[in-house]
């Protein structure tokens, strides 16, 4: 099993969803965050004071998915959350060891 | 942190409101009646006559000349529908004044102010502008209004003690400052500029010192330099009050408080903020305004409110409050212009703290102008107004690097002493013909006109008194109450430290 996690523009949210739903990975994580990479942050002046954002606000997804969904999964964010331009993100894929499911205490891939 | 309260501190102020409380019984004393000799009655012409002098804002019981003494006292029981009462008109449009003026601190400044600060301060200032409306209105009624607008001192410093606790202060004009205004009306649309401008100089402290601190600073300050300012620059006996003092040392003029409400705040601020020292972190840490939108909103309550100010410093409303209200509005709004245009020629984008910054600093500026002014003068005094607290908050504080947090010297400071000034410049007999009265070899209606230097001899006075008294006040209370809270405190925020409360609570806590 793989987790999945994903920095993209808060404002492809809604086109990753879609289309991971339409490749048929269902369930995700969701949070707000902020951060930087290569893209630089902004500058902010009131009045004399100068202040330089670092930081940008991102979206954060998580998914996690049976070892031979990953692939496709991947495929599906990076092309639904690409604009081509600086600032679009990463996708990060770590191995994931367990996963339970709560209701019904199902473990492995069936509780993905 | 400040959770075990002296007991001896909590003894005081009830000692203390219990004592006023029993001295204004002081306020309540009977007249003694005598019997009298018939008085004369009026003719109906005289009547009518008086009775003009209130579309003039004249003195009423001119028109009564004949029956006056030597003194100019009229006898005693003598009755006309014109006498001992207030104009409507008048009197409306002054409670109407008072009233924006106290809107323009609460909840304007308020709102300005809270809007610039930190989200863990914000209600630290609400409090200092709240705080400080109830503690000057009891200095106010107790000794402050006798002290500026009192008159038996003979004094061209201080008033006198007759209106203590607002004795003998009732509906009926007072005819030394507005014929056809109730003298309790007057009394009250003072006691407003009283409580804005120690307002003010919290800007330049803000997010840092104690709440006990600010109080007790607020409490000498008045005494010392508020009280005798407003009573030279407003009082009848007043040493600089050129307009309506004939025998005035300094021939200068002030319409709504240029040097008593801006200047003494804005200077006093800029003191202040040196001895107390920058906000921690300052310069290293980002201190963004946590929310421009209420800033704005205060903006627009201050410049509303600010139609009291300045046009109700007519005390009538007569052609000079009209004038007054027309110079305001163009001389604002051009530098509230001039202001955005210059970041957006400088810096690429017109800010909405800009727009703000403009429209105050216009108004700070206008205010000693705006009844002595022309309408065609207010646009280039607006533009200077825009310009020059333009540099001053964004070049000459980075030069100097103190933390004025919030630009009241920037702002007030620079704008009251520079509207000192072009009042010197600008007026002119067409704007208000009260400038002949007693000033005719003052006003010649040319920039290089005489009055110029009596405004460079108000600033010099005013500037002086602000900043030797603050130096000694402040120091006064570091060493009863002391000026900052604990390091711990000002970082947690004063919201919490000084007020046990958070101004933005959004999910309830478990």
């Amino acid at each position: 099993m793989k987790l999945i996690i994903a920095i993209i523009k808060p404002f492809k949210l809604e086109e990753v969803k879609e289309a991971l739903a339409a490749a048929g990975i269902e369930g995700m994580t969701v949070t707000e965050v902020k951060g930087f990479g290569r893209q630089k942050g902004h500058t902010e002046i009131y009045r004399g004071s100068e202040y330089t954002v670092d930081f940008l606000p991102k979206v954060k997804v998580e998914i996690a998915v049976a070892n031979d969904a990953a692939g496709k999964a991947v495929d599906t964010i990076v092309k639904a959350a690409k604009t081509g331009k600086i600032g679009d993100g990463k996708v990060f894929v770590l191995p994931l060891e367990e996963v339970v499911r709560i209701r019904t205490d199902e473990r492995g891939e069936s509780a993905v | 942190m400040n959770k075990t309260r002296k007991p001896s501190l909590r003894f005081l102020i009830a000692a203390g409101l219990a004592l006023l409380a029993s001295l204004s019984a002081f306020a309540q004393t009977a007249s003694p009646t005598a019997p009298l000799p018939p008085p004369p009655t009026p003719k109906d012409s005289e009547v009518l006559q008086s009775m003009g002098a209130y579309f003039q804002n004249t003195d009423p019981s001119a028109a009564f000349a004949a029956y006056k003494d030597k003194d100019g006292n009229l006898p005693k029981g003598f009755t006309a529908p014109t006498l001992g009462v207030a104009g409507p008109g008048h009197n409306g449009w002054m409670m109407t004044s008072a009233a924006l003026v106290l809107f323009m601190t609460l909840p304007g400044l308020a709102l300005f102010y809270g809007g610039l600060v930190r989200t863990k301060n914000v209600l630290s200032v609400m409090a200092q502008c709240l705080g400080i409306a109830g503690l000057v209105t009891i200095l106010w009624w107790a000794f402050g209004y006798s002290l500026v607008f009192g008159k038996n001192f003979g004094s061209a410093f201080l008033g006198g003690s007759e209106f203590f606790f607002l004795r003998g202060v009732d509906s009926a004009p007072n005819a030394d400052y507005g014929a056809w205004v109730s003298h309790n009306v007057f009394a009250m649309y003072q006691l407003m500029f009283a409580i804005i401008t120690p307002a003010l100089i919290v800007g330049a402290i803000a997010e840092r010192m104690k709440f006990s601190a600010v109080l007790l600073f607020v409490t000498v300050w008045m005494f010392v330099v508020y009280f005798p300012l407003a009573h030279m620059v407003w009082g009848v006996t007043g040493l600089m009050n050129g307009v309506w003092n004939s025998g005035a040392a300094i021939k200068a003029i002030d319409f709504a408080g240029g040097t008593v409400v801006h200047m003494s705040s804005g200077w006093s601020a800029l003191i202040l903020c040196l001895i107390l020292g920058p906000r921690l972190g300052f310069g290293k840490t980002p201190m963004p305004p946590h929310s421009l939108v209420l800033c704005m909103v205060g903006t627009g309550m201050l410049w509303v409110g600010w139609y009291g100010f300045n046009a109700g410093s007519a005390v009538a409303a007569d052609g000079v409050a009209a004038n007054a209200f027309t110079t305001t509005t163009l001389a604002t709004a051009v530098a509230s212009f001039t202001w955005a245009a210059l970041e957006y020629l400088l810096r690429g984008k017109a800010s909405v703290l800009g727009f703000c910054s403009g429209a105050v600093a216009g108004l700070v500026v206008v205010t000693p102008a705006c009844g002595f002014i022309t309408s065609s003068l207010s646009v280039p005094l607006g533009i200077i107004a825009g310009a020059v607290p333009f540099f001053a908050c964004t070049k000459l504080k980075p030069l100097f690097g103190y933390d004025d947090a919030l630009d009241t010297f920037g702002v007030h400071a620079i704008g009251g002493t520079l509207g000192a000034l072009l009042t010197g410049l600008f007026a002119r007999n067409a704007a208000n013909a009260n400038l002949a009265t007693n000033l005719k070899d003052k006003v010649t209606d040319a920039f290089g006109q005489p009055l110029v230097i009596e405004q460079l001899k108000a600033i010099g006075l005013t500037l002086a008194l602000a900043v030797v008294s603050t130096v000694v006040i402040a120091y006064v209370v570091k060493a009863v109450v002391g000026l900052r809270p604990t390091v711990e405190s000002e970082q947690e925020g004063l919201d919490l430290s000084d007020h046990g409360e958070e101004g933005y609570i959004y999910e309830a806590k478990a």
